[in-house]
């Protein structure tokens, strides 16, 4: 097994006496892509959280790219990328600002964002819209550009919280094309998502219910042991069980 | 250092590029001084009135020459009879009636004292009081002329009215303070809380909150736009009320931008405050307009008195910050005071800015729960 980038150790969220994320474990390896799937409500959103440095676990440990999620939020965010369902570029701004503004705030040097954001424009295909507002592109392109936006400063980790929501399986599939060459690059990949035939495209994945990690394995051990033939039944017959629901 | 520019750049991207935005920036204090300076104004100029001279002697004349010579009146009529006052009234715009009685300038002479009888139209209280104001002070200029020339005091005519600051009863003064609190309330607080809010509500707060750049810099980075925005605002309405409506600023003018500065810093953190509450700019907007300039209208002493008010009212308008920016810029500008004058209001002004500023980044956690 190659070298653990995410390990998580019994990390647990409470608030209240509401146990959000309930003593998770697990850990991801460099350059693996991770599906985190669950139900709404399971505890996903709190868990990735935490994994982001956003919120403090209340007990537990985890480590993200080597930091400790109580001590070195900083430098974790500094070496992860974020990319959410809620589009999440400025849309009044054009697609160049935007390459410049989100490298400028992970404090690139204007050479290598302008070398960067030429190479990012180029693969997209993108040399017409450059200086278009990205308001005006079409959903799958702005998303495609989102996640090359979140992968600009060259993150060890990229969080995607579904990614592909509301977009068609054209996109969908050329969106997984680019997930797989960041993944190729070493890049780990960290995906939420509520499609099934995404979760096939994992190397692992994890199923949550109810705070805590029901399963974790490939697509392909997790349907043999389910006696499964999709993806679909394994997670119906997990998450069936589950007592918190949104 | 060179993210906090980043970001600078971005917010002014999004300010110039919203021509909403920018029509509410610059076209509201400029629409707001002209709506005020001439339209609203409780300045009175050319107002008709009658004059019933039933004396016909050298004073009553040369009153009457007085008043005619004043732009706030226009002789509409000169009556003989009392039954024509109630039918000039009635019939046209008259507002006022002055009266002379017979041997007006003899009981002046022999009695030193003399009557001029003063009717207004008082359906509109404000407008009655306004005009017989003026009329007060025409005759009691006319009398210090006198006085002037005769070197003692002659005769009396009426009760003494005195105006002070604004001699020339001005209605401009008054508002140019209470617009400059109202624009830079509407505009530093609406426009922080709504733009902070709408990157919550598109998603890119969160963007912003994942990446190293630190939460307390996206909050200056937001307010450093506005501030500098606002202080253009207030250059422009002093520019307007300077070259357009004859006001001079009477104070120190750095003194003035000092202050103003510290207020729009108050409006500033108002705004944050208000954008750490909420989550849509619909309802960013809504507090912004109802909590912040009902309460600079109502308050701020600039439409109202607040001597006037009940007293919980009175107490209420302690905490509204504008209030103290109005008595700061009156202060300044009108009666060209110095800082000693108003270094009380200017601490209360600082420490409801400090007040807010500790709530404000309480409420803005560093980690989102």
């Amino acid at each position: 097994m190659k070298e653990a980038v995410i390990t998580t150790d019994k990390l647990t969220k409470r608030f209240g006496d509401f146990v959000a994320t309930n003593e998770i474990s697990f850990e991801v390896s460099r350059g693996e892509i991770f599906g985190f799937l669950g139900a709404n409500g399971a505890g996903k959103t709190t868990a990735m959280r935490m994994l982001c440095g956003l919120s403090t676990p209340s007990s537990g440990n985890a480590s993200i790219a080597g930091f400790d999620v109580y001590r070195q939020t900083e430098q974790i965010k500094k070496n992860i990328g974020y990319m959410s369902q809620k589009f999440s570029l400025y849309e009044d701004l054009t697609v160049l600002e935007n390459i410049r503004f989100f490298g400028g705030i992970y404090g690139l040097s204007r050479p290598r964002i302008r070398e960067k954001g030429e190479k990012l424009i180029k693969d997209l295909g993108l040399e017409q819209e450059a200086k278009k507002l990205v308001g005006a592109l079409p959903l799958g392109w702005k998303q495609k550009l989102s996640f090359s936006v979140a992968i600009l400063h060259d993150p060890q980790i990229v969080f995607l919280d579904e990614p592909t929501g509301g977009v068609d399986p054209v996109t969908r599939r050329q969106f997984w094309n680019m997930i797989y060459e960041a993944a190729d690059r070493g890049v780990t990949i960290f995906v939420t998502t509520h499609y099934m035939d995404e979760a096939e495209y994992c190397n692992r994945i994890s199923i949550m219910v109810d705070g805590r990690v029901k399963a974790l394995d490939t697509p392909r051990n997790l349907k043999e042991h389910f006696g499964a033939a999709t993806m679909d039944e394994v997670f119906y017959a997990l998450a069936r069980g589950a007592k918190r629901s949104e | 250092m060179k993210q906090l520019l980043t970001f600078v750049r971005k917010e002014f991207a999004h300010v110039l590029r919203d021509r909403k935005t920018l029509l509410i920036l610059f076209g509201m204090p400029v629409a707001q001084i002209l709506i005020f300076g001439f339209a609203l104004t409780n300045e009175v100029k050319n107002a008709r009135i009658m004059i019933m001279d039933q004396a016909k002697d050298q004073a009553s004349r040369q009153i009457i020459d007085k008043i005619e010579a004043s732009r706030y009146f226009e002789v509409n009529q000169y009556i003989h009879h009392r039954d024509e006052l109630e039918k000039g009234f009635k019939q046209g715009d008259v507002r006022l009636a002055v009266i002379f009685p017979q041997g007006f300038d003899h009981a002046l002479q022999h009695l030193h004292q003399a009557q001029i009888e003063v009717i207004a139209d008082a359906s509109d209280p404000n407008y009655a009081t306004t005009l017989s104001s003026y009329i007060s002070s025409i005759i009691q200029d006319y009398q210090s002329e006198q006085v002037a020339a005769a070197g003692h005091l002659p005769y009396q005519i009426v009760p003494q009215i005195r105006f002070l600051y604004n001699p020339q009863l001005k209605g401009a003064p008054n508002f140019v303070p209470g617009v400059m609190a109202l624009v830079l309330m509407l505009v530093c607080v609406m426009m922080t809380a709504v733009s902070i809010v709408k990157e919550k509500e598109t998603g890119t707060m969160e963007i912003l909150l994942v990446s190293p750049f630190s939460p307390l810099m996206v909050i200056v980075s937001k307010a450093i736009p506005y501030l500098l925005l606002s202080l253009i605002n207030v250059t422009t309405i002093l520019l307007l009320s300077v070259f357009v409506l004859d006001l001079p600023v009477q104070g120190n003018l750095i003194l003035l931008f000092a202050e103003s500065t510290l207020f729009i810093i108050t409006c500033l953190t108002l705004g944050i405050f208000i954008s750490v509450k909420t989550s849509s700019q619909q309802v960013a907007m809504l507090i912004s307009l109802m909590g912040m300039m009902l309460p600079t209208i109502l308050f701020s002493g600039f439409m109202f008195p607040i001597e006037n008010m009940p007293w919980p009212l009175q107490l209420i308008s302690n905490v509204v910050p504008s209030k103290w920016y109005y008595i700061i810029v009156k202060a300044i500008m009108i009666k060209g005071l110095g800082f000693a004058a108003i270094w009380k209001e200017t601490l209360i002004l600082a420490g409801i800015t400090l007040a807010l500023l500790v709530i404000s980044l309480k409420s803005f956690k560093i980690r989102l729960s």
